[in-house]
């Protein structure tokens, strides 16, 4: 009786990485799925935060499509190691601060390491040709293979019949002839496959897992860099990019201003790590205040924060400001009005 | 036994990635209660048991707080 092979499926909780399992289920291989948190995943994250996203459903794409399929998900932290590939990509960045080439690199070797450690015999992706700008490409595909590590033993069932034969099919595991030959960007293919599988709720066909691909996301990763001496972070940083309006009125100090209540509630779990304003005489939004504030700076930040309250016509309101340690300031200030917060304050 | 997993202030998919870890050190049967905030645990992680063949005895929240209570499978 021939061994039972193994696969391990990069699942993103997109429809690729679902169909390209399913392909493989219905040969008979044994499937189980890896998922890596990078702490920039879209997936799970902001629609727990946001009240106004409260009647979508919180899932987890990646657990969901690992149930539909019936297989197990390991999802690893891999939130430290991910900043080399970010912060020094070696093949650069895309349309935003997104590492696409190095990214999918990274998580092809780690998957590798994971198959050494479990025995496994290879690693599938849901990867088409032409579907992506910089890491799906005819020419950056065998740059995944190489650099990873997993070199044919990285079989991508979607549109396997475009590439070389990798080591599943030279052996016999899996049969080339029931893979597929998708390329390009329409998804119709993938749509089409997904009714032939019964697959009718999916995550969006479009995908976009990633925050790095975000262009207002990584306007503010990328003025957080420049106004650290560091570009080191930690997950609180990438965390609160997410949230808030972010206001830099000087170079010194940004504020985070909270746009709705499940933001604010959020962001009253960094009360301890950042100091924070608040309007003390009407309702108004938390206002978190990130870098170096000098005293100088306390009223303009009140006002700003005021101009987001319930006061925001009054002629004066009463705000607070409350250091980590618990120390506290209320200042009475008249809010700023909206036409002297300058556009370019926004990040 | 009983053993208890705090994942407080930690947002999905973090709570269910420290269940994952936590779940590596226990033996079958021990049961562990998972306290976090991120109301989206309260899908995720007792998805998380459904594909890892592990019983989810209990959900609730209290308060803010969402606590799910697991036995642990072979």
């Amino acid at each position: 009786m021939s061994k039972q092979r193994k696969a391990v499926a990069l699942i993103s909780g997109g429809l690729d990485s679902l169909l390209a399992a399913k392909v493989m289920l219905e040969q008979g291989i044994h499937v189980e799925g890896i998922n890596f948190f990078t702490g920039f995943c879209v997936e799970g994250h902001t629609h727990a935060i946001r009240k106004k996203d409260k009647a979508k459903p919180k899932r987890n794409n990646a657990l969901w499509s690992a149930e539909q399929l019936g297989i197990k998900l390991h999802i690893i932290d891999v939130i430290e190691e991910y900043k080399d590939v970010l912060l020094n990509p070696k093949h650069g960045y895309g349309q935003n601060m997104n590492p696409c080439l190095d990214c999918k690199g990274f998580m092809v070797k780690k998957a590798v390491e994971w198959i050494k450690e479990n025995d496994f015999d290879f690693i599938i992706t849901g990867e088409v040709i032409g579907q992506r700008p910089m890491s799906q490409r005819r020419d950056t595909m065998p740059v995944i293979q190489k650099e990873s590590g997993a070199g044919d033993l990285l079989l991508r069932p979607l549109c396997a019949k475009n590439l070389p034969e990798t080591i599943p099919e030279i052996e016999g595991w899996v049969d080339r002839e029931k893979l597929y030959d998708f390329s390009g960007r329409t998804r119709k293919p993938q749509m089409a496959l997904a009714e032939k599988f019964g697959f009718k709720d999916y995550a969006s066909p479009a995908g976009g897992c990633c925050f790095l691909t975000d262009k207002n996301y990584s306007d503010k990763l990328v003025d957080m860099w420049q106004h650290r001496s560091s570009r080191d972070y930690e997950l609180d940083d990438i965390m609160m990019l997410k949230v808030g309006r972010h206001i830099r009125p000087n170079d010194n100090f940004k504020m985070i201003v909270g746009r709705e209540l499940g933001e604010n509630k959020f962001m009253e779990g960094y009360r301890k790590v950042y100091p924070y304003i608040h309007c003390s005489s009407h309702k108004g939004p938390l206002v978190l205040l990130d870098g170096d504030l000098k005293q100088s700076d306390v009223e303009l930040a009140a006002r700003i924060a005021a101009r987001f309250g319930q006061g925001r016509d009054a002629d004066e309101v009463e705000m607070s400001l409350t250091f980590p340690d618990g120390k506290n300031t209320v200042l009475k200030v008249k809010p700023m009005p909206s036409e002297e917060i300058l556009k370019e304050w926004y990040v | 036994m009983q053993h208890t997993l705090n994942a407080k202030r930690l947002l999905c998919p973090m709570p269910v990635i420290r269940t994952q870890d936590k779940i590596k050190t226990l033996t079958a049967g021990d049961v562990l209660e998972v306290v976090c905030t991120d109301p989206g645990a309260l899908n995720d992680v007792p998805a998380w048991c459904r594909i890892n063949g592990h019983k989810v005895l209990e959900t609730k929240t209290v308060d803010d707080e969402v606590i799910i209570i697991i036995e642990v499978a072979e």
